[in-house]
């Protein structure tokens, strides 16, 4: 028999579907800002960055990135404020079975166990991928201020290393997101069509034994 | 339509996710019924559940995603809307304001008690890095060279270098930070702008600084709080040595409250003014305010 049951909230649903353009945006005007300066491990070369027209931009990038902070900030810290009063968070951060359990999902995922692990809302690597990439959320908040008032908040760029060091944070913070991307839509594209609309309606349809 | 009036049904106390309970059996039982009897009754109503299930999610998913459909088009086009507003220096307005309603943020909150971070010489970047050249000639004249300062009361001074050497002596190892991305740490030795302005003062507290290089090729604005502040230098020494022409000789500007751009080289003219000055970068596109 099936049943139509609950998943994710509206509230939860909005700011889900919020962060996505914003936090693109977000990297979209960081990859023109690092194009002017590129020191760390991603390196391209001119003509990379004139493909995907992202060179000469730095003035642009600049002036999107610090428009789109405000938002990208604001939805963020709504979201976590959301969780917090709705007790949403139960179903999001890791508790005492997290650590073993994400092993348990790991080794399914790898087929290399086949007994599915518990699942609830949210399974173990879902509790700590979506509590990392909050946090990871609130580091680049951070580490982006380090960089942008470095000498009104000389304390917190200090907390970070310094300057170079702020940057260098708040730049690999950013290849995180870009690889959390990858790995999400992967899985969302291998849960399969259920799973994905519930992030859209709602609502998810299970079987459950007739009675 | 005849299902949205068990919408908001009661959830069933077995598990409280459950959208939809189960539908009753249709039959009613007045006698024992036989066991196809009652496995066809329960069929049934598993086949009512599952058709009203599958209805329920039908409606739910156009809505679903018909209103997703529309919030993505609201989207695409405040997002055209935004790219494509008319330009001011270079950048869709409203972006333009944005820079300025952070610029409003960033002097609220600025204190000339706050320093730049200073370092040990053993950090000292040598030699400097040599970045941006515009307004700098090879074969400028140290002996011609006149400060003018417009803006005081009465006619513009003019000034020597001697003039400048003349004012207390400052020194201090900061970090020069690139709007590019990078940054060194420099020694710089000058006098405080602070100093000089206050040897020649304007009329009443100008609202900002402009500085410009003789033949004004660079010229940037500054506010007042930013050109008043203690590590706001008129440096005529790098790294201990007096300035190459490369890094802005005689006279070039230490303001380490600033991104690189406003660090400006060679220095020909300083200016009091209550009208935001132009700024070489800001005109391209860059943030005016440019402050740390």
């Amino acid at each position: 028999m099936k049943v139509l049951e609950r998943k994710h909230s509206i509230a939860l649903r909005w700011f889900h579907w919020i962060n996505f353009p914003l936090l693109a945006i977000m990297v979209w005007s960081g990859a023109m800002i690092y194009w002017a300066n590129q020191v760390y491990w991603i390196k391209f070369s001119e003509p990379v960055w004139e493909k995907v027209n992202l060179a000469f931009r730095l003035a642009e990038g600049m002036a999107f990135h610090f428009f789109f902070m405000w938002l990208f900030a604001i939805n963020g810290i709504l979201y976590v404020l959301y969780t917090i009063v709705s007790g949403a968070w139960r179903e999001l951060l890791p508790n005492r079975r997290t650590f073993i359990e994400a092993i348990q999902v790991a080794l399914h995922d790898l087929h290399l166990r086949r007994e599915p692990p518990p699942q609830g809302k949210f399974n173990a690597a879902q509790r700590l991928a979506y509590t990392g990439i909050i946090v990871m959320g609130l580091f680049s908040l951070l580490t982006g201020l380090a960089i942008y008032k470095p000498v009104q908040f000389s304390w917190l760029t200090w907390l970070f290393g310094g300057y170079p060091m702020a940057r260098f944070f708040h730049f690999w913070l950013t290849v995180g997101y870009v690889v959390f991307f990858v790995v999400h839509v992967g899985q969302v594209i291998k849960t399969g069509w259920n799973n994905f609309r519930a992030i859209v309606i709602g609502v998810e349809v299970r079987e459950v034994p007739g009675e | 339509m005849s299902e949205e009036s068990n919408e908001e049904q009661a959830p069933s106390p077995v598990n409280p996710l459950v959208v939809e309970p189960a539908v009753e059996p249709p039959v009613e039982l007045t006698v024992e019924p036989t066991p196809e009897e009652l496995e066809a009754a329960c069929l049934a109503a598993i086949e009512a559940n599952d058709r009203h299930v599958a209805a329920d999610l039908k409606r739910r998913s156009r809505r679903g995603f018909i209103g997703a459909g529309v919030a993505a088009a609201i989207g695409v086009g405040a997002w055209e809307w935004l790219r494509t507003r008319p330009r001011d220096a270079d950048l869709p307005w409203p972006l333009r304001r944005m820079l300025e309603t952070n610029e409003s943020i960033a002097m609220a909150y600025f204190s000339r008690s706050r320093l730049s971070p200073t370092f040990p010489r053993s950090r000292v970047d040598n030699p400097p890095r040599i970045n941006g050249g515009i307004g700098l000639v090879p074969n400028y004249d140290p002996e011609h060279w006149r400060l003018t300062i417009e803006g005081v009361d009465g006619a513009p001074q003019v000034l020597t270098l001697d003039d400048i050497r003349a004012f207390p002596r400052r020194s201090m190892i900061t970090e020069l930070r690139c709007i590019e991305g990078w940054s060194i740490i420099t020694q710089w030795s000058g006098a405080r702008l602070s100093d000089v302005m206050a040897k020649f003062p304007p009329p009443k507290l100008p609202r900002y600084v402009a500085i410009e290089t003789p033949g004004r090729g660079y010229y940037v604005g500054l506010d007042i709080e930013s050109a008043l502040h203690p590590q706001t230098l008129l440096a005529y020494e790098l790294n201990g040595a007096p300035l190459t022409w490369q890094h802005g000789a005689p006279l070039r500007l230490a303001i380490p409250v600033k991104y690189g751009i406003k660090n400006i080289k060679r220095i020909g003219t300083i200016r009091y003014t209550d009208v935001r000055p132009a700024d070489y970068w800001a005109e391209q596109g860059y943030d005016w305010y440019a402050g740390h």
